[in-house]
């Protein structure tokens, strides 16, 4: 029982970054643009975000400073993809190997070759006495909490209800019609990345104000893969996705928890964790010819 | 192109200009550190090689597939598993000779990486299923698999450090000049990359190739097979990605490590992208990066400039030439436009399909020079629902 609790409190955590990237990434696919830069975004997420934080003193300044290293990493995901009509995989690729290179260059610079640094990270939220035996569930950062009690309704009222929700559809399903509907293709498309970019920031962010306390090198450890993979797992529906981050997550959690009782130590756990790599690429072979990819999927579009 | 090419770096290095001021360091000085001096000493001039080596084997990788049309994002998963591949031959080989066990070791990484190419490449040719993703995907999951065979299997019993034990002394390949790393997997990068380019540019295969990667709907309508075509260089790709990792275990390495690859598959794709997508432009490019590489470790020591700048070269360039080549494509694409109308028009209303077409027409018949890049005419990944068919299918 207490093991239950204990695992079901580690996927709610574990899986908050991933909340963030996954929503962030299903906004960026849903206008039509493939944003590979999310890796690296993530990572520039955790570390502008520590670094400004340890600067600062102020954990909201971090927050606030992934958010912007987000948004900046999208509109430049947009200038490429968008104003240009580069090749978005290649530009994704691009975006993340520069914003790598950049967080860790910047890291030598501000704290050169030295022992870890360390912040004060973000405290659990203490949850009420009355919920004995489940507290530990509820145990958790006010980041969590933020991600699944206002993140994702938010992001899926906005997607589904709002003016500028169906905006975002249309110029990912059908951008010429979205057009000649005189709603701007450009515009909602930099609005989708860079919306996306900064979710993308803030999740990155978890890992090192919240989780760690320090920024260490390859924190997101290809996470912003796994969204990725989990925004088609979820169809590029943020319900769906959030399911999927949330079964990443328990695989995940529980490894981590087998790995140290005995007995557990000769288990191959790399597997477990390409699960849901192969899962993803395992459905894409079912659904075949029937993956409804975003009609706009990978096309720049250009006025003719 | 070169002229593209020229200022793209040029765009570069301006722009890289802010991060070594923050560094403190004085930006001439340090293009000199990063490009220059590397090729004046023997030794570094020869590390330069060294570094090159798997960026050529991985260059060509992503070049050949890029040309086809084909977006193989996992040559860093090939690399991995060709790596896998040739630790496990040179583990088991014992006293053979080297002219038994290398070409082995070859062939062993050349089948390890096609094969990790193969369920991607069948999934787009059969349901045409993205490949950008499921190869991006396969890359985490080979990086797991030697992970597991390191904690595991292969663990090293005598150091137990998570390292597969050493190949056998025949499985190592030569060194080519004495007192440094540089390796025979340079030579075969090389072979590779020269075979690479005559088949492009003098076999009918290369042809087709290119064909298809130009615009599968006219290739199609002239009677080649695109998905086979595309099969094979998805394979070739892979193959040719898992000899680099061959290359490292049996010329740096001599085991299997899990920091085997700094990421040389998709460093490949810079170079590919750099060089044009043409061979001997990989090759530059590959030569260019590998300065670039040992350059930014001799200005962490000597201007202490942290050597991950060299990373930031990198992707600072990959996003400014594919910026630069988006613009010149956009222009070409528009100076176009009114000597091409009415063929534009009268392949609007059979195909469907967007004025590039017709501009890449134009170009076949050498009235303008556009570079190899497939861009426009990638095949829909949704299928065909809901779209005209094409020329070439309604009149089978």
């Amino acid at each position: 029982m207490t093991f239950l609790v204990d695992l079901l409190a580690a996927t709610l955590r574990n899986a908050t970054p991933l909340v963030y990237g996954t929503v962030g990434e299903t906004y960026a696919e849903r206008s039509g643009v493939l944003n590979l830069g999310i890796e690296g975004t993530m990572y520039a997420g955790a570390f502008f975000g520590f670094a400004a934080a340890y600067a600062s003193g102020s954990l909201l300044v971090g927050l606030g400073a992934a958010l912007a290293v987000g948004l900046l990493a999208g509109a430049l995901m947009g200038l490429l993809t968008v104003t240009l009509g580069a090749n978005q995989h290649v530009s994704g690729i691009g975006l993340t190997i520069g914003l790598v290179g950049l967080s860790e260059f910047v890291n030598r610079l501000l704290f050169r070759g030295g022992e870890l640094q360390r912040i004060e990270p973000f405290p659990l939220v203490e949850p009420p006495a009355f919920l004995g035996p489940l507290a530990p569930i509820f145990s958790q950062y006010a980041l969590t909490y933020l991600a699944f009690l206002v993140l994702v309704p938010l992001a899926w009222w906005i997607l589904r209800g709002t003016s500028f929700g169906l905006e975002l559809r249309a110029v990912g399903e059908n951008p010429e019609a979205a057009d000649a509907a005189g709603i701007s293709v450009a515009r909602t498309r930099y609005l989708a990345l860079m919306f996306g970019g900064a979710l993308m920031g803030l999740g990155g962010a978890v890992f090192t104000l919240a989780s760690l306390g320090s920024f260490t090198l390859d924190i997101i450890a290809g996470r912003g893969w796994v969204c990725i993979a989990l925004v088609i797992f979820g169809r590029w529906r943020i319900g769906r996705g959030v399911i999927g981050a949330l079964l990443f997550s328990a695989v995940y959690s529980l490894q981590l928890r087998l790995r140290i009782l005995p007995g557990w130590g000769d288990v191959p756990f790399e597997l477990l964790l390409a699960l849901p790599y192969l899962v993803v690429i395992l459905a894409l072979a079912i659904s075949g010819r029937n993956v409804a990819y975003p009609g706009a999927y990978l096309k720049p579009y250009r006025r003719t | 192109m070169p002229a593209l090419v020229v200022i793209a770096v040029c765009l570069t290095l301006t722009l890289t200009a802010g991060p070594i001021l923050l560094a403190g360091a004085n930006p001439l000085d340090a293009y000199g550190e990063y490009l220059v001096v590397p090729l004046t000493s023997r030794y570094t001039f020869l590390e330069v090689l060294v570094a090159s080596t798997p960026l050529l084997f991985t260059g060509a990788a992503v070049g050949i597939a890029f040309r086809a049309g084909y977006w193989n994002i996992g040559a860093e998963g090939q690399l991995l598993l060709g790596a896998v591949a040739a630790a496990g031959i040179g583990q088991v080989v014992g006293e053979l000779p080297p002219l038994v066990t290398l070409p082995l070791m070859v062939a062993g990484g050349a089948v390890a990486g096609a094969g990790w190419a193969l369920v991607p490449a069948l999934l787009r040719v059969r349901f045409r299923i993205d490949e950008v993703v499921t190869t991006l995907l396969l890359n985490p999951v080979a990086l797991l698999f030697v992970n597991g065979l390191l904690q595991g299997p292969w663990r090293d019993p005598v150091s137990g450090f998570p390292e597969s034990p050493r190949i056998a002394a025949g499985a190592e390949l030569p060194q080519l000049v004495e007192r440094s790393r540089l390796h025979g997997g340079f030579v075969l990068a090389i072979l590779i990359i020269v075979a690479a380019w005559y088949v492009l540019a003098r076999t009918p295969a290369g042809l087709r190739l290119r064909a298809a990667g130009l615009s599968p709907h006219a290739a199609r309508f002239a009677g080649i097979d695109v998905p086979r075509t595309l099969l094979r260089a998805a394979l070739v790709s892979g193959a040719i990605a898992g000899i680099a990792g061959m290359s490292e275990v049996a010329g740096i390495q001599y085991r299997l490590t899990g920091g085997l690859s700094a990421g040389y598959g998709y460093t490949g794709i810079v170079v590919a992208t750099l060089g044009a997508l043409s061979m001997p432009g990989v090759m530059l490019a590959a030569l260019f990066l590998g300065d670039l590489t040992v350059g930014a470790s001799s200005a962490g020591r000597a201007l202490a400039i942290p050597s991950q700048l060299g990373a930031v070269v990198q992707g600072t360039l990959l996003l400014v030439t594919i910026g630069l080549l988006a613009v010149r494509r956009n222009r070409l694409s528009r100076a176009v436009e009114p000597a091409a109308g009415e063929v534009a028009v009268a392949a609007e209303q059979v195909t469907g399909e967007e004025l590039p077409a017709a501009a890449t027409a134009i170009e076949e018949a050498g009235e303008l020079e556009v570079d190899g890049w497939p861009e426009k005419d990638r095949p829909d990944p949704t299928g065909e629902s809901g779209r005209p068919p094409a020329a070439g299918e309604s009149n089978r």
